[in-house]
């Protein structure tokens, strides 16, 4: 079984929710990376997105742009990210690693290296934002075959035939946009929210998580009553870039470690 | 030659194409193919599309032969198909018309563009008004600086200007930018999107809408010289005025179709916006798969060009096809050389041409002596440089 699967159901039995913080790999330098994803753990994440830098962030508001470009500062390639994941995962054995970030990076190692290494490092799932399912047939198939869950995303604008197609291709979980807009937007409609995570579940029985948006303890709280894992993207970057290197690792887990309370109180 | 019928329904040419989009803008991207595929064809907005092209823009253009620059060079003739005639100045509003065509239709009362040199910025700000839409365009904050006429030309025209400041400040963070600002605005917005790039419907509809160019060029020439051109040659940075152009001349395989790509420095010095030339990977950015100016770590590098309208990383899919099936050939012509073009039409024919068609200009100069004087080269000159005077004024050491 996948970590992300049995993280899952651990999670499920004890009728709590996942918290998936994000930081992007080499922000705010690459010493970092790996004690603030230690740090994410100690202070209460149960899965860690860790973004992997590109020069052209899309769907990326200011915050993550920020990141990606402190990071490309620092020279941080894809193939070093993959060297923190394994670093990692010589004292974390438990926590699943999602990659998320823009195709191009994986296209330019080659999708069948890249699962490979992947699978050696100890990385568990990929979600490329500018990859959706039409045009993912060579990633699905390597990915799968070192068994690695392609991670889809769903978003408002999808309509109910969309949803169906995507939730065939995706493995692991399914993460939902919460609103029209980039990364760290405007608040999120918890109401609207609800409906269509609703309607998602009516079509797999995937986990939902919910990201975009969430950037408080009292939004976690309340995404985490209608979805299974909340996402917590710019909010986690922002803590970083405004605790400064000295301060961020304990910065981080303060900060998870509320969001944790808030999400299981 | 096999028959050429690209893109196929999922927006492919060949290898190349697509839609690599965020899934927030899959449902937009895929009701504009829904709605473009209906219009299309429709009489109505065919008639439409034609009358505002004739009344407005001003078509057909003309193809002017260039006799003293032709004489000079002792070679070929050179004729240009005058683009830059157009009103607003060049081919863009060709398709900026187009498009608006397709938002009022669609019901769109917003319009974005992202725009390099200014000229698809200053044709969507035009096409607006016009249809009294709102309109924002985004340009990268180097380009504002160096395109300071047309940023105040589409300003008079009633448009907001957004300077980008992230990445390299130029083209490509513009259209990041408007990606941006479409996946947050996509139920009232059309992006004009001004390039034969982007995702999945883009490349075939501008395409589509600039081909009148081409289209209007096969029947000038034979009226003018009896047969059409042995040469047809194009600037290409996303590359709509050179399909619009090569496009018709496909099936015309006695005519060689040459792209010309920004050399910048030159291709050694690897500052230039020639990708195609230069052979560089293929990758995705901005909705399609396309070759692409790149690091080994898959990240886009900087472009440098001495015109802001070729100074772009990518090019869009159909010239990458047409170059891997050897139906099209690209070179690259460097900024020294592209000024050498600009001198030559201003000094021999009194036409100030655009520095990104000075490129086109400098290739058929290039060829035009190793040719014979019955043979006839056709240059897509597609804007006016009126707005390049900063620009060159400063490389020649003259300030205004």
């Amino acid at each position: 079984m996948s970590r992300i699967q049995t993280v899952f159901d651990q999670l499920k039995q004890q009728g709590r929710k996942a918290l998936i913080p994000f930081i992007t790999a080499g922000d705010p330098n690459p010493q970092l990376t790996v004690p603030l994803m230690h740090a994410l753990v100690e202070g209460g994440a149960d899965l860690i997105e860790l973004g992997v830098p590109f020069s052209d962030p899309m769907a990326d508001g200011p915050t993550i742009q920020r990141a990606s470009e402190r990071a490309l500062a620092h020279k941080v390639r894809l193939r070093d990210v993959l060297e923190m994941v394994a670093e990692f995962r010589k004292s974390d054995t438990n926590t699943p690693v999602v990659l998320m970030g823009y195709g191009n990076p994986i296209e330019a190692m080659g999708w069948d290296k890249f699962s490979e290494r992947c699978a050696e490092v100890g990385v568990d799932g990929v979600l490329t934002v500018d990859f959706p399912p039409e045009e993912s047939s060579e990633a699905f198939s390597q990915l799968t075959k070192h068994q690695l869950d392609p991670i889809f995303l769903l978003a408002p604008t999808s309509a109910q035939e969309r949803v169906e197609a995507v939730v065939k291709a995706a493995r692991g979980f399914i993460y939902y946009v919460s609103l029209r807009g980039v990364t760290g937007a405007a608040n999120l409609d918890l109401v609207d929210v609800a409906g269509k995570v609703a309607a998602i579940r009516g079509q797999t029985s995937l986990p939902v998580g919910v990201g975009f948006g969430v950037r408080d303890a009292a939004t976690a709280k309340a995404v985490a009553a209608i979805a299974d894992a909340v996402v917590v993207g710019s909010r986690t970057v922002q803590e970083i870039e405004n605790s400064g290197e000295q301060n961020a690792v304990a910065n981080v887990k303060k900060l998870i470690a509320e969001l944790r309370a808030a999400i299981d109180s | 030659m096999q028959k050429y019928d690209f893109p196929d329904a999922q927006g492919h040419f060949g290898q190349f194409g697509g839609i690599y989009m965020a899934e927030t803008l899959i449902p937009a991207v895929d009701e504009l193919r829904r709605q473009y595929l209906h219009f299309r064809d429709d009489p109505d907005f065919k008639a439409e599309f034609a009358h505002e092209l004739k009344h407005y823009v001003g078509r057909p253009s003309p193809i002017y032969h260039a006799k003293r620059l032709s004489e000079h060079l002792g070679g070929a003739q050179i004729y240009l198909k005058r683009e830059d005639l157009n009103h607003t100045g060049a081919h863009k509003i060709n398709n900026a018309i187009g498009q608006a065509l397709l938002a009022k239709r669609m019901g769109k009362k917003r319009v974005i563009a992202e725009t390099g040199a200014g000229m698809h910025g200053v044709a969507t700000a035009t096409v607006a008004a016009r249809f009294g839409m709102e309109c924002v365009v985004y340009m990268g904050a180097e380009d504002v600086q160096r395109q300071a006429p047309n940023v105040f030309r589409m300003k008079l025209l009633g448009a907001t200007v957004v300077p980008v400041e992230s990445g390299s400040r130029t083209l490509k963070d513009a259209c990041n930018e408007a990606i941006r600002d479409w996946v947050t605005n996509c139920d009232n917005t059309f992006y004009i999107f001004g390039t034969a790039a982007g995702p999945h419907p883009y490349p075939m509809m501008v395409r589509d809408f600039q081909c009148v160019i081409g289209n209007e060029a096969k029947v000038q020439m034979p009226d003018m010289i009896g047969r059409q051109p042995d040469v047809v040659i194009a600037c290409v940075g996303g590359g709509s005025n050179a399909i619009g152009m090569f496009y018709p001349y496909i099936s015309e395989e006695s005519v060689q179709l040459i792209g010309v790509e920004a050399g910048g420095h030159g291709i050694a010095s690897g500052q230039h916006a020639a990708p195609l030339t230069a052979n560089a990977k293929i990758g995705v950015l901005h909705g399609n798969k396309v070759y692409l100016m790149q690091d080994e770590d898959g990240q886009i590098i900087e472009t440098h060009s001495i015109s802001a309208g070729l100074d772009y990383p990518g090019v869009g899919p159909e010239h990458c096809l047409l170059k891997d099936i050897h139906r099209a050939q690209y070179v690259a012509i460097n900024d020294d050389e592209a000024i050498g073009g600009f001198d030559a039409l201003c000094r021999f024919e009194g036409i100030i041409p655009a520095l990104e068609s000075s490129h086109a200009l400098a290739h058929a100069m290039k060829i035009a002596p190793t040719m014979g004087k019955e043979q006839a080269i056709l240059v897509n000159l597609s804007g006016r440089g009126d707005k390049d005077m900063n620009t060159v004024a400063r490389i020649k050491g003259i300030t205004l």
